[in-house]
């Protein structure tokens, strides 16, 4: 029933009920047939001001998460807290069940779950080659004993450096590779970030807002990457605020607005959320769409790109 | 004006122990400052550390060399922890203050008059070089030649004095072309991006402060070599000095804290020697010869400023590296 609505897509905007990678029925922070991150009671405030508050949030393994809402919805910082950059005030979570509440961000990392940053981190001052390398796990040569004599770190070198220039290859920055991260441009270094981040083959990664500042001819190829990296079996979380991007590449969409989840769900489906709506367009959701920008047109955007994504899936079909 | 001399004098200073003695201070802050990004404004506290901590145990138990050296150490290990565990986690102002403060406090502690008995307050302390004496192995007399004409001793105090500066410049050039350089210099760049690639950014931090604190008092020790333990030497102004040398041979650089500590005693040493020689011969008459050595301190300062502005990347610096405000 709500499902054939939803496939129609002419009709009422309405959520299945269920969905495979659910267990019960879809809605804000339903539980996940196989969650990588489980997150329970995670509030963070600033002053008065309330910036997350998740009652309860799951990520699918191996799947392509989206986080979106917006600006100031607490995205940023729930990637902090998750990754150990920000304490919360309460909560607890667990990456592939193993708790990390008050676990040092390093640690976090080394657990598999890697994130990059909304302002890119690029080291400036170090070369595109060397912001990669340092991306790289099981150096022996990080020890500063091991240091001394390199002998013992060589042979690992070798072996990242070609990891490493596989991954610029692969991000179209081979030609910068002995260039400082710090002439490169901020599309590039966005790049630079994730590649880096790639670096130590992360069980699930953490993008924010990857493609912002990002040429759109790149773009593109960046979504066939992150496809890449599903297929690899890496699980994706990332933060972005295209609509097309979104509900093109993404299995599973979370809206947070003013700290909460307000709506989970397949893209094709949750972009007709009515608290998707309400988030972007705050009390004014019964106005006239076009009379507003930004917000409106973002809904708008989604919409057409959830029946975009749904007319090519039905092609699809029917040809086969 | 005795030309010969002044310039014997300065030549002198390119190999003398004190030009030594800074440069490995010079070297110490350059891993720290240069490589790690760390704001150590207390390099001349570890100096004094490294001095006191080698003259006390040699005068208060008769200890050995290599007794009094590792006391000298340990001390510094003990000194930077303390430093660093309560700052190295805050934002990298906090070294900062810290480190200005606590240089002072330990020159205080030094000086106070409760402790003439061991640190021998405002006049410090001598009478602890036999066991330095007794280790060097060259024969008695006098040799050399021209201005580089020594004793037995100092020429020992030399050799020994480079040769630590060598080994130190040796190990940084090790470490920094090691993953573990890498680390630290990402570090100086954005510190949260290094954690977030799961590296212990606080342990590398704590290995740099350690390592280039250890690296000052052992410069501290050479320097006292050639004279007393004298509080007074170990002023904020020293730190300043270092500072100047590390940033006039180039921060991150291996070479760079040598030729800037040989250039910085030279210049001094010219500057003196010219200034006394006008003064004596009648040419800037009104001012004295202490006035003439304040002077060559605002000629450094001087000279600093200039640095900065035509030149900041140093001597050997890269200019394309430095020219990208980060
Ligand atoms: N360090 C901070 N100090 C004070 N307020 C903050 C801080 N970080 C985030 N906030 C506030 O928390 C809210 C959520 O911010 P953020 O997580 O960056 O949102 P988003 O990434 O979804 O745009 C905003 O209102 C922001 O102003
Ligand atoms: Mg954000």
């Amino acid at each position: 029933m709500s499902s054939d609505n939803a496939a129609g897509g002419t009709t009422a905007p309405a959520i299945p009920s269920t969905h495979p990678l659910v267990t019960g029925t879809v809605g804000p922070g339903c539980a996940k047939v196989d969650p990588i991150v489980v997150a329970d009671g995670v509030s963070r405030t600033f002053g008065g001001l309330t910036a997350v508050d998740v009652a309860h949030l799951e990520i699918p393994r191996g799947k392509i998460t989206a986080l979106i809402g917006p600006n100031g919805a607490g995205k940023t910082t729930m990637f902090n807290l998750l990754t150990g950059f920000d304490k919360p005030n309460t909560g607890t979570w667990n990456f592939n069940g193993r708790s990390l509440a008050g676990v040092p961000a390093f640690k976090v990392a080394r657990a598999g779950m890697v994130r990059t940053f909304q302002l890119t981190k690029s080291l400036g001052r170090l070369t595109v080659l060397q912001n990669m390398l340092l991306g790289a796990t099981k150096q022996p040569g990080e020890n500063i004993f091991t240091a001394l004599v390199r002998p013992l770190w060589k042979s690992r070198e070798a072996e990242i450096t070609i990891k490493a220039d596989e991954l610029l290859a692969r991000f179209k920055l081979d030609a910068k590779r002995e260039d400082y991260a710090a002439s490169l441009s901020g599309g590039q270094r966005k790049l630079l970030e994730m590649a880096r981040a790639l670096m130590s083959d992360p069980e699930l990664i953490m993008l924010d807002e990857p493609m912002a500042g990002v040429n759109p001819a790149l773009t593109q190829s960046l979504l066939g990457h992150i496809k890449n990296l599903k297929s690899d079996g890496t699980s994706v979380l990332f933060v972005e605020h295209d609509m097309h991007m979104v509900t093109h590449i993404s299995d599973w969409v979370i809206v947070m607005a003013e700290g909460k989840v307000v709506a989970e769900g397949p893209p094709e489906t949750v972009m007709k959320d009515p608290a998707v709506i309400d988030a972007y367009l705050g009390a004014h959701h019964d106005t006239d769409l076009g009379d507003l920008t930004g917000g409106p047109n973002l809904v708008e955007d989604a919409r057409a790109a959830a029946e975009e994504v749904h007319e090519h899936k039905h092609h699809k079909e029917d040809k086969s | 004006m005795d030309w010969g001399n002044i310039l014997g004098n300065a030549v002198g200073e390119l190999i003398s122990p004190t030009t030594a003695a800074y440069a490995l201070a010079a070297i110490g802050l350059g891993v720290h400052f240069g490589y790690t990004g760390l704001l150590n404004f207390g390099q001349a506290a570890f100096m004094l550390i490294g001095a006191y901590g080698f003259a006390i145990p040699t005068i208060e138990f008769g200890a050995p060399l290599p007794v009094a050296i590792l006391c000298a150490l340990i001390a510094s290990v003990l000194f930077a922890l303390f430093l660093g565990i309560p700052t190295l986690r805050l934002r990298a102002d906090y070294l900062a203050i810290v480190t200005i403060a606590a240089a002072e406090v330990v020159r205080y502690i030094v000086t106070t008059t409760g402790l003439t008995e061991v640190t021998g307050a405002a006049n410090g302390l001598s009478g602890f070089k036999g066991t330095f004496a007794a280790s060097n192995p060259l024969p008695d007399g006098t040799y050399g030649f021209g201005p580089f004409t020594y004793n037995s001793y100092d020429w020992w105090v030399r050799i020994v004095g480079w040769g630590l500066v060598i080994l130190a410049s040796v190990l940084v050039f090790l470490l920094m072309r090691s993953p573990w350089g890498r680390i630290v210099k990402g570090i100086r760049e954005d510190e949260d991006a290094v954690r977030s690639l799961g590296k212990n950014v606080f342990s590398y931090k704590m290995q740099a402060l350690v390592m280039g604190g250890v690296m000052g008092s052992i410069a501290g020790i050479i320097f006292i070599l050639p004279r007393a333990v004298q509080p007074a030497n170990y002023t904020t102004g020293l730190t300043f000095f270092i500072w100047t040398i590390m940033l006039l041979g180039g921060a991150a650089t291996i070479f760079g804290p040598i030729i800037g500590a040989m250039i910085f005693w030279v210049v001094l040493s010219l500057t003196q020697g010219v200034l006394y020689g006008a003064i004596e011969s009648g040419f800037l008459g009104f001012l004295s010869t202490t006035q003439a050595g304040q002077i060559r301190f605002m000629l450094v300062g001087l000279a600093l400023m200039l640095l900065v502005i035509f030149r900041p990347q140093g001597i050997f610096g890269n200019k394309k590296e430095l020219s990208f405000s980060v």
